[in-house]
């Protein structure tokens, strides 16, 4: 049974992506004593499946591992993972709150040593890479995940597979008997940082990504570019492994649009800008990449990287949101639609396009366990009516890393005022 | 150019979007447009427009009054909805156009022989007559629309069908002497008249 040590001067924080993680930290580094729950089997949330940050191309793994070796080092801590919040009880300064927790079938025994991940066969869709790519039954999520532990995919559980990696196990770190479990504790004030997801492209149907290969979303594209990712770091079509040296970027897929996500998500044009200098990189002169674009929302200090861009000659910018895509007959995607400067009428073949998709949040307006205030497009809205609960990072709108984590700053400060104020009045 | 057009020239002076918003049907939505594109796109008669909807309502909030009104433009649209059912905004694209159609229309604007104009012309005249629309005239008006010689060619071309819709009992050719009415044609009659007094009112209140 796993036991969680708790009272009501400790902060709960909901989602372990980079938001989740910085207001965990921030709050344990000044001596509270914290609980991070995540969904997932490891740390980091969506920025450990991007290959590097904009503004600056450095890697996101850089700022993970740091983040990681402060969770290591800190003894205020308590991180689970395959955790998920399902109640919250009580009020400000007096939360009981109830967890569930997947089993993950190998304990803390686990040097990730990967012959168990050796010894099974059936093979599945790697969430990690978006699908793009297949893992084992049991499988480490990916090549920095903290814990560094393995993890059964529960589907082979039953099956000879889980068999077979119990014996191959030296460690005897598998545990097939493992089940979920119900934890309950107390805490004073929660951080909600559950963060965002993409929006499902397939309803975006004029763009066909349900039907043509070589429509992808960017968030795709960023595990394509990744030296780690399903191809190596190639950039290469789906369809056909053929290199992809002319690719479309197609702004607002999805988001600033009364069918889709009402919202611009802030971050997109800074995304499909950052992704236009992997093609560029990979390719060089070889490099043609189209931008299609309503405007270009490279705000404040990130109108230097757009300079930079710009100043590619292989990188045009297309002022028109296309009106549909649709495949030729060796499967390369063509974009149809009007420009606005000019109102010239165009149909452009490409080897890939990638859609900017948006960001939608990734707790359903309706599945929250406490009662809390979301605006009309589904993200958290900071108000005394959410009592000691405080939003996080994307849990409260589309946002970059940077944004995020400062704003995780803000939300631990929120929540050590009000367990210092739980301190104060037991004293 | 009519009195009232010239009228309606001193009221609005430069300001054609306010005149949009004031005596076009959903006119009030043509300042909504992000000008994305969308709908120029993924009009199937774009290449033939010779300005896109997208264009129309920039033109519409540059002033260019005398070219939206007069434009064939704002005949073409065959109110497919494609434009509507994409449009990020949700502006009612297809009844903007007819709107704008149907104030050049009232404006005296309309470009001669403009087919649009002269099939709603006779497609309303049609179905005047009983209250109900004749389709066995009007399709013949239609054949007929430029000329004779015009008119049997189309026909012939047409005939295979024709006949299948005789066969199938979906055109009966006695409708061409005569035709049957709407049951209460004359109660339908004071309903339109009681209409064009709705609107012709309204006019005088708010618009022209
Ligand atoms: C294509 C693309 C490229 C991008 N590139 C950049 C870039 O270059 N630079 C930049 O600054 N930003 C970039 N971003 C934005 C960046 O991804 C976000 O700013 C960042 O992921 C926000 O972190 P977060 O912790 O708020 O959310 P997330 O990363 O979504 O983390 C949320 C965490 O909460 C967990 N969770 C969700 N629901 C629950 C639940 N019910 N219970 C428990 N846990 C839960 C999730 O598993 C996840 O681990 C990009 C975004 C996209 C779409
Ligand atoms: S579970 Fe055992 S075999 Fe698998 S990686 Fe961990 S230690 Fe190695
Ligand atoms: S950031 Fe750019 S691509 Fe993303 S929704 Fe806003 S305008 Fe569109
Ligand atoms: S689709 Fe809508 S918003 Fe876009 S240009 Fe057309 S009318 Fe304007
Ligand atoms: S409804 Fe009219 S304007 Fe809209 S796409 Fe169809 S024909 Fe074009």
């Amino acid at each position: 049974m796993t036991a969680v040590v708790a009272t009501n001067e400790t902060i709960l924080v909901v989602g372990g992506g980079i938001s989740g993680m910085t207001a965990a930290l921030e709050a344990a580094e000044t001596g509270k004593r914290v609980v991070l729950v995540e969904k997932r089997p490891y740390l980091g949330g969506r920025v450990t499946q991007l290959y590097k940050y904009f503004p600056k191309l450095c890697f996101p793994t850089c700022g993970l591992e740091i983040n990681q070796r402060r969770a290591k080092m800190n003894p205020n801590l308590t991180i689970l993972t395959l955790a998920e919040v399902t109640g919250l009880t009580g009020s400000e300064g007096d939360y009981t709150a109830t967890v569930k927790l997947s089993p993950r079938y190998v304990n803390e025994r686990c040097t990730a040593c990967g012959d168990c991940g050796t010894a099974v066969e059936a093979e599945f869709d790697d969430d990690y890479n978006y699908g793009l790519g297949k893992r084992k039954g049991a499988y480490l999520p990916y090549r920095m995940a903290h814990p560094a532990r393995y993890v059964l995919d529960p589907a082979i559980i039953g099956t000879p597979d889980a068999d077979k990696a119990k014996a191959a196990c030296k460690y005897d770190a598998i545990d097939l008997e493992m089940r979920e479990e119900t934890v309950e504790f107390r805490c004073g004030a929660v951080i909600w940082a559950t963060g965002w997801k993409p929006y499902d492209a397939a309803k975006i149907q004029p763009y066909g990504y349900d039907r043509i290969a070589n429509v992808i979303t960017s968030v795709e594209f960023e595990r394509l570019a990744d030296p780690n990712g399903p191809t190596g770091g190639k950039l290469v079509r789906p369809s056909d492994g053929r290199e992809a040296k002319k690719v479309a970027f197609i702004q607002c897929a999805g988001s600033r649009d009364r069918n889709h996500l009402l919202h611009c998500s802030r971050i997109c044009c800074m995304a499909s800008l950052k992704q236009a200098t992997y093609v560029a990189d990979a390719f060089a002169d070889d490099a043609e990449i189209n931008i299609y674009y309503i405007d270009l929302r490279a705000i404040d200090r990130f109108e230097d990287f757009y300079n930079k861009v710009r100043a590619n000659q292989n990188i045009k910018f297309i002022k028109s949101k296309p009106a549909s895509i649709v495949a030729d007959k060796d499967g390369n995607p063509i974009v149809h639609g009007v420009d606005t400067e000019g109102y010239n009428r165009f149909a452009e073949p490409h080897d890939l396009v990638v859609l900017a998709i948006g960001m939608e949040p990734a707790v359903d307006k309706d599945a929250f366990p406490v009662s809390i205030v979301i605006n009309r497009e589904g993200f958290i809205e900071a108000s005394p009516e959410n009592g000691g609960v405080f939003a996080a990072g994307c849990a409260s709108d589309a946002l970059d890393v940077n944004r995020s984590a400062q704003h995780a700053t803000g939300a631990a400060l929120r929540a050590i005022q009000v367990v210092n104020r739980v301190a104060r009045a037991e004293v | 150019m009519g009195d009232l057009n010239t009228a309606m020239i001193e009221k609005y002076r430069n300001r054609f979007l306010k005149e949009v918003e004031a005596n076009v049907e959903e006119g009030e939505w043509v300042k909504m447009c992000m000008q994305c594109g969308v709908c120029s796109g993924s009009c199937p008669l774009g290449k033939f427009w010779e300005h896109p909807p997208q264009e129309i309502f920039m033109m519409i909030r540059a002033g260019k009054r005398d070219e939206v009104l007069s434009s064939e433009s704002v005949w073409m649209c065959t109110s497919c909805y494609n434009c509507i059912v994409r449009c990020p905004r949700e502006l009612p694209i297809t009844h903007i156009m007819h709107g704008l159609a149907h104030y050049a229309k009232r404006l005296g604007l309309v470009p001669k022989n403009q087919p649009t104009a002269k099939f709603a012309q006779m497609f309303w005249d049609n179905l005047m007559v009983k209250g109900r629309v004749n389709e066995l005239k009007l399709g013949l008006n239609l054949y007929f629309m430029n000329g004779i010689g015009d008119g049997v060619k189309v026909a012939l071309k047409n005939q295979k069908i024709g006949l299948g819709m005789l066969k199938s009992k979906r055109m009966n050719p006695l409708e061409a002497v005569g035709g049957h009415a709407v049951k209460d044609l004359k109660g339908f009659h004071a309903v339109l008249k009681k209409a064009q007094e709705l609107e012709d009112k309204r006019l005088a209140d708010h618009g022209a």
